[in-house]
């Protein structure tokens, strides 16, 4: 079959950095793939792979100071070289044949323009409508998009609509001019899982029902799996594999691409040690060995016990009135020794601050922590002093939790300096490195800083911190949501070996169904400060009791592999 | 899109490492203007070190010119006046009728005393002081060397600015830093406070300091540091209060470190960089209300010299045409204000932590 020409082609795209020092990098090493007409390919990397960039070179919006796309690179849309077009003629073409939208919708629309404001503006920028037919238009589209109330929403401002409606927005804008590629980079990464679902169907939709084609950027393979025609997957600047969807998923050729497919932790199983990408470089199979037992024992002794945990906050209402809001409401639980409880939740959910309140980083309203018997809550903040390290916590954001002025050394010794652990400087820094070893740093780490290191790597800084102070209970707030999904499985089997090794019992508090069903033994799931359900976690998986919890479930995006019988519904064209 | 250039995924660990300091530093160093306003300001240090020392402009008290000597190269194309001598009064009175009274010496009371002072003369030599004709930058009213004074000025001025601005920096950190972290009560008196002292013209309140307070070097600095620590308050109260909630701080606070590690040991190294683009900022604006104070005469005391004192001279000289001191002090002064305000600049830069 002669395969029509495609929409959008890239050839020996090629682009790099200016760094300051004078170095170059090259982000992108020379990729090629298409995208055809009326056809919706994912394009799937890791932070680092150049996915955004690819996307950004599309539309020439690279800053041009700091970066250069190298002679010889192609980027042809319906025959036009993209790279050799006055940038005059390229602006017209933004917004009308090549729209674009952004992972975070709150900061990619104006706040202090009101909705439907900013979808007029694109219309009448790019078309020829006057002013009440452009109201009228934006109308049209808002109810496209699934706006409830679309009369009403069009004079609504950004901070009035929640997050999976600000997207909708920024959908809207996007087709606005009937564009002919939709280039979506991360639409859904920021928001929850059920909205995700919802922004996933609603642009499937839009895409077969406009005909247009769509180029979807993310770092997540499960999510493209019910959704695009072609995958392309990247790392370091290259394709490592591309092909249409049913082949990636069911055949994959790439180790690199194996390695992305198993990484995740599954629903169907609990392997004792997710695969990680080492495990697919070499040429023997991986072996998970036999899935791990989960769940509390009869006989376990609880080290915590958790009873009517409440947190409001004040919200200041007129002058003189306010009203409490509740993000923690009236919470139960027990962890036993040694085991794990999960804690899901979407965001607003309160069950970050859950973990924040136990620790006493925040004032709980009412309610009894009970720790070995003693209630932490009622302790004098001298006599708690003696608990605080025996309770640890490790943030979601590697980035921000290490302090950026201090080594890895300092950050690693300063608890030991403020608990007296160690006699002498050398013992502490003996420890301190020890430590590093344990979590898989080498000792040169010790004298760096730590914007020197990856995501995954400060993680694992933030993980040897709280065990300089050899803690009973570790509380791990979205500790693995921020990182790549390879890297995620090392963290994940770094804290299991921990787990094992010290006996450590774990608060495992994440958005991410999966990871919690692989990590926990009892799961409790969250919604607006209250608790819906807590069961043990095959139970909870098996036979969820609540709607909510349903509804979470039937969210995560099984990909394509894990589908089983699902077949794609899209014929997937071959292409080229 | 920045994450992809700046964390490659796990790769090897870089061999060196530099502190953010030492980052700033380095991207200093490439920065041209930034390194010749450094070079500059660090020569006006050194004279001021030198001055407090002694080893800069310590005989700037001596008379040792004609007054208003000129500048030693502009010597040919100005005017010079005759010095009077005795002599010439002498030739003077002889044929001026200006000094007498019509009286005769017998009517005139004071014809006396003055045969007496006369006489009174003779017992004394007049010793005829050497004075050179010209110097470099040329001489005041009094014959003092312009360059040994402004030298003197100069190490004065910068003295006060660096330490008010210490002073000041130190009194905003400290309380914006208890405003900021702890908040509630704290803050509302603070800010009160605050309110309070920014409520009045700083001129004013400047001047009301130096007022009450007698003049000299140690209550220039003491007034500047009472009124310009607002700028630096209102500053490290915001960053606090956005440091604070950071999670690194929190993950301090999860080790049990105490209220004021968490602030001074924790937070303070991370706007350090910004206390220092503030120090020079205010050193600056403190040369400069320096020598508005000691213009108006509420500066330095009389003994004492600086940019502002100076100044203060400069006016009565204009009329007479004696413009070098003002040349001198205008140069001295600029030269330092547009060095250091460049330097700020590279400093800001070359200190934006956008690491990390």
């Amino acid at each position: 079959m002669t395969a029509p020409a495609p929409l959008l082609s890239i050839r020996n795209l090629r682009v790099q950095f200016r760094l300051e020092d004078g170095d170059r990098l090259e982000a992108v090493k020379g990729i090629s793939f298409d995208v055809g007409p009326n056809q919706t390919v994912a394009l799937v990397g890791e932070s680092g792979s150049g996915k955004s960039v690819t996307a950004m070179s599309i539309l020439r919006l690279l800053p041009p100071q700091n970066s250069e796309i190298m002679p010889g690179s192609r980027i042809e849309f319906a025959g036009k070289n993209l790279l050799d077009l006055p940038i005059s003629e390229l602006r017209h073409m933004r917004g009308s044949d090549i729209a674009m939208i952004f992972q975070e919708p709150m900061s990619s629309l104006n706040p202090v323009y009101s909705a439907g404001r900013q979808i007029t503006e694109t219309l009448l920028l790019h078309t020829s409508l006057s002013r009440a037919e452009a109201r009228a238009r934006a109308i049209e589209l808002l109810t496209e998009v699934g706006m409830p109330e679309p009369e009403r929403r069009f004079n609504s401002y950004p901070h009035e609509l929640s997050g999976g409606q600000q997207q909708r927005v920024m959908i809207a804008i996007a087709i606005a001019c009937e564009p002919k590629l939709l280039i979506a980079d991360e639409p859904t990464t920021a928001l929850d899982v059920t909205v995700q679902k919802q922004i996933l169907a609603l642009l499937a939709e839009i895409q077969k029902r406009r005909g247009m084609s769509i180029l979807f950027i993310t770092h997540d393979l499960g999510v493209v799996g019910e959704f695009a025609d072609r995958v392309v997957v990247m790392r370091h600047g290259l394709v490592r594999e591309a092909g249409t969807t049913e082949t990636v998923f069911r055949d994959p050729q790439d180790a690199y691409t194996k390695a992305l497919l198993n990484c995740r932790p599954r629903l169907d199983r609990r392997p004792r040690r997710l695969p990680t990408i080492e495990d697919f470089s070499g040429t023997a199979a991986f072996d998970a060995g036999p899935d791990q037992k989960r769940g509390y024992g009869p006989n376990d002794d609880m080290i915590l016990t958790v009873g009517g945990l409440s947190k409001y906050f004040p919200i200041q209402e007129g002058l003189f009135r306010k009203r409490m809001f509740k993000a923690v409401d009236d919470v139960s639980f027990q962890l036993a020794r040694g085991k794990t409880l999960g804690v899901v939740g979407e965001s607003g959910s309160g069950k970050s601050t859950v973990g924040l309140t136990l620790m006493r980083l925040h004032a709980a309203t009412a309610g009894s922590v009970k720790f070995d018997g003693v209630d932490l809550l009622g302790l004098s903040a001298r006599d708690f002093r003696a608990y605080k390290r025996r309770i640890q916590i490790i943030f979601q954001n590697p980035y921000a939790s290490l302090n950026p002025r201090f080594t890895v050394g300092q950050v690693l010794t300063e608890p030991m300096l403020l608990h007296q652990i160690g006699q002498t400087p050398e013992a502490r820094r003996q420890m301190a490195q020890d430590l590093l070893a344990r979590v898989g740093l080498p000792a040169s780490a010790y004298h760096k800083y730590p914007y020197q290191f990856s995501g995954g790597q400060r993680q694992r800084i933030a993980i040897a911190r709280c065990l300089t102070m050899k803690p009973d209970i570790l509380i791990c707030d979205e500790a693995v949501s921020a990182l790549d999904v390879s890297v995620q499985a090392q963290v994940l089997n770094l804290l299991q070996d921990l787990q094992d090794d010290f006996g450590l019992s774990y608060i495992f508090i994440s958005h991410d169904l999966s990871v919690i069903k692989h990590m926990s033994d009892q799961v409790m799931v969250m919604q607006n400060g209250k608790v819906v359900e807590q069961n043990s976690s095959d139970a909870i998986y098996r036979d969820p009791q609540t709607d909510y919890t349903r509804r979470l479930l039937s969210a995560i995006p099984a990909g394509l592999a894990d589908a089983g019988t699902g077949s794609p519904t899209k014929s997937a064209q071959n292409w080229p | 899109m920045t994450q992809a250039i700046d964390h490659p995924s796990v790769g090897p660990l870089p061999e060196v490492s530099h502190g953010l300091w030492a980052l700033g530093w380095r991207r200093l160093r490439k920065d041209r203007v930034g390194m010749i306003s450094l070079a500059i300001v660090a020569v006006y240090v050194l004279i001021c070190i030198g001055g407090a020392l002694g080893f800069v402009g310590a005989t700037w008290r001596d008379e040792v010119a004609k007054p208003y000597a000129p500048p030693t190269l502009l010597q040919q194309f100005i005017p010079q006046g005759a010095e009077l001598t005795g002599e010439n009064i002498r030739a003077a009175n002889a044929d001026d009728d200006a000094g007498r009274t019509g009286l005769a010496p017998a009517n005139d009371p004071l014809a006396a005393l003055l045969a007496g002072i006369g006489n009174g003369a003779d017992q004394y030599r007049t010793q005829d002081v050497e004075r050179v004709q010209t110097l470099i930058l040329g001489a005041d009213q009094r014959g003092r060397d312009i360059l040994q004074k402004i030298l003197k000025g100069t190490s004065v001025s910068m003295f006060i600015g660096l330490f008010g601005a210490l002073c000041a920096i130190t009194i905003g950190t400290f309380l914006g830093a208890l405003a900021g972290y702890f908040g509630r009560w704290v803050d509302d008196l603070l800010m009160w406070f605050y309110s309070v002292f920014t409520s009045i013209p700083d001129m004013l309140l400047l001047l009301s300091f130096a007022a009450v307070l007698s003049r000299g070097i140690n209550t220039v600095i003491l007034v500047f540091a009472l009124t310009s620590w607002t700028g630096t308050f209102r500053l490290m109260r915001a960053e606090f209060m956005r440091h604070k909630t950071r999670e690194y701080v929190m993950a301090a606070d999860a080790i049990g470190a105490s209220h004021l590690r968490r602030m001074f040991v924790h937070i303070l190294p991370n706007v350090s960089h910004l206390l220092l683009v503030q120090f020079s900022l205010m050193t600056i604006g403190m040369i400069m209300s320096e020598a508005i104070l000691s213009f108006l005469g509420f500066g330095v005391g009389i003994t004492q010299t600086s940019w502002g004192s100076v100044l203060a001279e400069v006016p009565a000289e204009l009329l007479q045409g004696y413009w070098w001191q003002m040349a001198s002090v205008t140069l001295f002064m600029s030269v330092l204000v547009t060095a250091f305000s460049l330097l700020t600049d590279s400093l800001r830069d070359a200190l934006d932590p956008r690491v990390g």
